[in-house]
C-alpha cells in the first residue's frame, strides 16, 4: 500500500509542477514588484497619458487607483484623471468604440485584465518591440504581434526603428533593430520607463493582489496553530483507543 | 491521579481548539458579511453631488439626487420664513430634537443661510414621496391655516416649510436634512459633512 | 437545558439522531489518512455553498454583463476577491478530494458487498458534481468558458437521430447563448445544488446502514462485545471528529494557501484564456476543460479511427460516456474473495498502478495539443490510445483478474 501511495505521488508531482506553459516565445524577463510603490504611480501616469486615449480599464476606479498607489486627491485630479469628473468614475476611454473600430479596424481591447490574460513578459516584450513597417496601415509592425493594428503610441520617447530580416529556407529570421531617429530617452530610461508601465498594469489586473499576500500570511499562520492545537486533541483522544 | 491529569490536559485542548474554531469561522462569516455593505460601485454613485443654485429664485423648488434619494433645494422669500416661527404649537419637534439633520441646521429654519432650505423629498413615514404645497390658507386645498409646506399623499402627513412634521399625523419626525456644504453662495455639495458656510 | 432537550425528543428524534450518527456510531479504529477525504467533501461543499450565495448576490447572467460581473466582485465588492477566490479554487479542492476519496474506495473494496448503493450514490454525485462544475465554469463568460461549453455541448450533437436536436435544446440556441448562460446559471445555483444535497443525504444514509469499511476490509460488526459494541469499532464521536477535525485543519491551510497565495495554480484552476471576455470570432489555440475533466476528454480525442460504423466522433464520445459509465459497474466486475487491496495478489495491485497512472496521464494529455509530443516518443494522441485501452482493460478484464489473482485470507479482527 504504502509503495503504491509512494509511486502516486511521484506521479502526480510533475502533473502539478508543470503549469499550463503557453507558445514558446523569445520573451524578455520583466521584474514584477507591487510593493513598489514609486514604480506602480509612475506606471499609472503613463498609462493615463498614452494608454487610456484609446484602451479602457474599465473595471478600475481612479479612487482605487489613488488609494492603492498613495495618490493624493488633488494630484489625481490635477494630473491623472482627464476623462472623468469624480474619483469614483471608472476608467474609461475617452475614444468612441466606433470611430476606434474606423480608425484601426478593431475596437482596442479593454486593459484591466489583460496582465492575466498575457504573461507581463509579454506585455513588456510586446511594447519594446515596435518598428517601422512602411506597408502596414499605421506604419508601423510588431515583433511579438506581427500585423498589429496598434500604431507605436510611445515613438517619441523610443524613436524609430526598423527591423532586419534574413531570408533563408523561405522562412524570415529576425536579425536585430536599427535606430533610424533618437528617442527621448535612452533605451535603459525606456525599458525602465516600460517595466514601470507592466508593473502598473499587474496591479490593474488585479489590485487585491497588494493585499492578498499580507492577509494571507496571517490566515496561514492562523490556520497552523490551529491544526496543531486540533492534532494535540486528536492524539490525547486516541490514547483511549488501543 | 494521572486520570485527573489527563482529563484537564484534554479539556483544555477541546477549549483551546474549540476557540480557534469559532475565531476561524467567525472571521469568515465576518468576511461574508462584509461582502454586503455597499461596494465601490454603490459608494461612487452615492458620492457627494455639486449642485449650483445660481438659477434657483426666491419661493422656487428644485430636485437633485443624492444616493438615490430625491434632494430638495428651496430658496424661501420672506413671507415663507415669517411664518416658521408662528407654528410652534401645532408641530411634533418644533426645535428638532430628534436627529434628523446635521447640528449645523438645528435651528429654526433648519438651515445654514435662513433662506436656503435643503431637506431630503422623502416622507419619514413609508418613505413616500410628499409633493410642495406652497399656497396659503384655503387655495392650498388643505386647510385655512396652511402656511405652505409638504403635504404626503400615502398617508396624509404635512410638514411645514422647513420640513417640520405636524402634531397627529402619521410620519413621526421631520423631513431628514442631508448633510451638505456651501463652497460658494451659489455652489453646494450635498453629501459632504462640513457644514460650511461659505 | 437537559429538560429543553427532552421537551425536543419528545417531538423529534434529536438524541436518537445524534447516537445513530455520531454519539454511538461504531467506526473502525484503523482509518488511515485516506478517510479524511469523506468530511474534507462536506466541509468545502458547505464552502462552496455559502460563497456560491454571496457571489450569486452580485453575479448578473447575462453575457453583455457576466464578464464585467465578476470583475466587479474582484474589486468593488468588499471582500468579493476572496468569496471568488475561495469558490474557485473549492472547485478544483472538491475534485482532488473527490478522486483520493473515491482512489480509497477502490483500494480497499469499498465498492463490495454490502456496499454497492453507496459506491452507485457515490459515483451519482460524481456525475452530478462534474456537471456542477461543468455549468459553472461558463458563468465567468471567459474566452475559455464559451468555447470549453461549444466543444462539450456539441458532443451531444454526435448522437444519431436525436442529437442536434438535443443540442440545440440544451442551448436554447444555435450557438451558446445568453440564453444558454441564463439556463446554466439556474442550473448551476438550483438544479445540482439541490441534487448533490439529496444524494449525500442517501450517500450517508446507505453508509450509516451498512458501517464504514476499513483498511483491512474486516466488517467489525460481526466481532462485538458482551454490550453488543464492536470489538473493533470507536465511537465516530468525540474520536472521529477530532481526528476529521484535525484533518479538514490540514486540508484547508492548504486550500487558503492556494486562495491566498496561488489562486490560478499555473493556469490549472483559472486558465489565462479566461481572462478574455467570450469571443465567438476567436477560438483560444488550443480548448480544454479544467484538469479535473480532462481524464474523459483525452479519451474522446483519442479515438480517431474514421473506419468505425457511425464515424470517430460517435464513437469518441460513446468511450467517454462509457469511461463514466463503467465505474458504475465496479461491484459486479470485482469478483476477488478479498475486499482490501492489503490481502490481494499482484494482478489486482499492477492493474490498480497501471489505471492510477492511466488516469493521471489521460489527464495531463487533454490539456495538450493531441498532435504534439508531449511525453516521450509518441505523439500524445497515441499516448491518450494506449491510455484509453488500460482504462478499459482495468475494467473489462476485472472480472478475470481478480478471480484469478491470489489472494490471502482476510482477518476476522483488525491487524494491529
Amino acid at each position: 500500500m504504502k509503495k503504491l501511495l509512494g509511486l502516486l505521488f511521484i506521479v502526480l508531482i510533475p502533473f502539478g509542477a508543470v503549469a499550463s506553459g503557453g507558445s514558446n516565445e523569445n520573451l524578455d524577463t520583466v521584474h514584477i514588484d507591487l510593493s513598489d510603490t514609486k514604480s506602480l504611480q509612475r506606471g499609472a501616469r503613463t498609462f493615463v497619458n498614452y494608454c487610456l486615449s484609446c484602451h479602457g480599464a474599465s473595471y478600475m476606479r481612479y479612487e482605487r487607483m489613488a488609494k492603492d498607489l498613495k495618490i493624493s486627491d488633488s494630484l489625481l485630479r490635477e494630473n491623472l484623471m482627464f476623462a472623468a469628473d469624480k474619483p469614483g468614475e471608472l476608467m474609461m476611454t475617452t475614444m468612441p468604440a466606433e470611430g476606434a473600430k474606423q480608425w484601426f479596424g478593431v475596437v482596442p481591447p479593454d486593459l484591466s485584465v489583460t496582465a492575466r490574460y498575457r504573461r507581463p513578459d509579454w506585455i513588456y516584450t510586446y511594447l519594446r518591440s515596435f518598428y517601422i513597417d512602411e506597408s502596414s496601415p499605421t506604419g508601423w509592425d510588431n515583433l511579438v504581434f506581427p500585423n498589429v493594428a496598434m500604431p507605436n503610441v510611445l515613438y517619441r520617447w523610443q524613436g524609430g526603428r526598423i527591423a532586419n530580416f534574413s531570408e533563408s529556407d523561405g522562412n524570415k529570421h529576425f536579425e536585430g533593430f536599427e535606430q533610424l531617429q533618437p528617442g527621448e530617452m535612452t533605451q535603459e530610461e525606456f525599458d525602465l520607463a516600460i517595466q514601470d508601465l507592466t508593473n502598473f498594469m499587474v496591479y490593474l489586473a488585479e489590485p487585491a493582489k497588494l493585499v492578498r499576500y499580507r492577509i494571507g500570511l496571517w490566515v496561514i499562520i492562523f490556520m497552523v496553530i490551529f491544526t496543531i492545537f486540533a492534532y494535540f486533541l486528536y492524539k490525547e483522544y486516541w490514547r483511549d483507543v488501543r | 491521579m494521572e486520570d485527573s491529569r489527563n482529563n484537564r490536559r484534554r479539556r483544555f485542548l477541546a477549549v483551546v481548539t474549540s476557540v480557534f474554531g469559532l475565531v476561524g469561522v467567525g472571521t469568515l462569516a465576518a468576511s461574508f458579511v462584509a461582502s454586503m455593505r455597499p461596494s465601490a460601485r454603490a459608494r461612487a454613485a452615492g458620492a457627494p453631488v455639486e449642485v449650483d443654485i445660481g438659477d434657483l429664485r426666491e419661493g422656487q423648488m428644485m430636485v437633485v439626487e443624492w444616493r438615490g434619494k430625491p434632494v430638495w433645494i428651496i430658496r424661501r422669500s420672506r413671507e415663507m420664513l415669517s411664518g416658521l416661527g408662528t407654528l410652534r404649537s401645532k408641530l411634533a419637534d418644533p426645535d428638532s430634537q430628534v436627529e434628523q439633520q446635521p447640528v449645523y441646521a438645528q435651528n429654526e429654519t433648519r438651515s445654514i443661510y435662513p433662506e436656503i432650505l435643503i431637506v431630503l423629498g422623502v416622507c419619514t413615514h413609508l418613505g413616500c414621496a410628499p409633493t410642495k404645497n406652497f399656497e396659503r390658507g384655503i387655495s392650498s386645498g388643505l386647510s385655512e391655516e396652511w402656511l405652505g409646506g409638504f403635504f404626503c399623499p400615502c398617508h396624509g402627513s404635512t410638514f411645514d416649510l422647513a420640513g417640520r412634521v405636524y402634531k397627529n399625523v402619521p410620519a413621526p419626525t421631520n423631513l431628514e436634512v442631508p448633510p451638505h456644504t456651501f463652497l460658494s453662495e451659489n455652489r453646494i455639495v450635498v453629501g459632504v459633512d462640513s457644514g460650511r458656510a461659505a | 437545558m437537559s429538560s429543553f432537550i427532552r421537551w425536543v425528543d419528545a417531538r423529534f428524534p434529536l438524541t436518537k439522531v445524534w447516537k445513530e450518527h455520531f454519539g454511538e456510531y461504531y467506526a473502525p479504529k484503523n482509518f488511515n489518512f485516506l478517510y479524511y477525504f469523506g468530511g474534507i467533501l462536506t466541509v468545502i461543499l458547505i464552502i462552496q455553498i455559502v460563497t456560491g450565495i454571496i457571489l450569486t448576490m452580485h453575479y448578473k447572467p447575462d453575457v453583455d454583463l457576466a464578464f464585467a460581473s465578476v470583475e466587479y466582485i474582484m474589486r468593488d465588492v468588499p471582500a468579493g476577491w476572496f468569496v471568488r477566490y475561495l469558490h474557485s479554487v473549492g472547485a478544483s479542492m472538491i475534485f482532488v478530494a473527490l478522486y483520493v476519496h473515491m482512489f480509497r474506495g477502490l483500494m480497499y473494496g469499498s465498492h463490495r458487498s454490502p456496499r454497492e448503493l453507496i459506491w452507485l450514490l457515490g459515483m451519482l454525485l460524481y456525475v452530478a458534481m462534474m456537471a456542477e462544475a461543468f455549468f459553472g465554469y461558463l458563468l465567468p463568460w471567459g474566452n475559455m468558458s464559451y468555447w470549453g461549453a461549444q466543444v462539450i455541448v456539441s458532443l451531444f450533437g454526435a448522437i444519431p437521430f436525436v442529437g442536434e436536436g438535443l443540442a440545440e435544446w440544451i442551448r436554447g440556441d444555435y450557438v451558446i447563448s445568453d440564453a444558454t448562460l441564463n439556463r446554466f446559471f439556474a442550473f448551476h445555483v438550483i438544479l445540482l445544488p439541490l441534487l448533490l444535497a439529496l444524494l449525500i443525504y442517501l450517500h450517508i444514509v446507505a453508509l450509516h446502514k451498512v458501517g464504514s469499511n476499513n483498511p483491512d476490509g474486516v466488517e467489525i460488526k460481526q466481532q462485538k462485545d458482551e454490550t453488543g459494541k464492536p470489538l473493533d469499532g470507536v465511537p465516530f464521536h468525540p474520536y472521529y471528529t477530532v481526528k476529521d477535525t484535525f484533518g479538514v485543519g490540514v486540508f484547508l491551510t492548504i486550500y487558503l494557501a492556494i486562495v491566498f497565495f496561488l489562486p490560478e495554480f499555473g493556469g490549472w484552476f483559472l486558465e489565462k484564456d479566461n481572462f478574455a471576455p467570450a469571443n465567438i470570432l476567436q477560438t483560444p489555440p488550443d480548448i480544454v476543460p479544467l484538469w479535473y475533466l480532462t481524464p474523459y476528454y483525452s479519451i474522446l480525442r483519442a479515438v480517431t479511427f474514421e473506419w468505425l460504423p457511425g464515424g470517430a466522433k460517435l464513437w469518441g464520445v460513446i468511450a467517454m460516456g462509457g469511461a463514466i459509465v463503467i465505474f458504475f459497474f465496479l461491484p459486479w466486475l470485482d469478483r476477488s474473495r478479498v475486499r482490501s487491496i492489503r490481502y490481494r495478489g499482484w494482478m489486482f495491485k499492477t492493474m490498480l498502478t497501471l489505471f492510477v497512472i492511466t488516469f493521471v496521464m489521460l489527464g495531463y494529455l487533454g490539456t495538450k495539443n493531441p498532435g504534439h509530443v508531449d511525453l516521450i516518443w509518441f505523439k500524445n494522441v497515441t499516448w491518450a490510445q494506449i491510455g484509453l485501452v488500460i482504462y478499459f482493460a482495468f475494467f473489462l478484464l476485472m472480472p478475470i483478474y481478480t478471480r484469478l489473482d491470489k489472494t490471502r485470507p482476510e482477518p476476522d479482527r483488525l491487524v494491529k
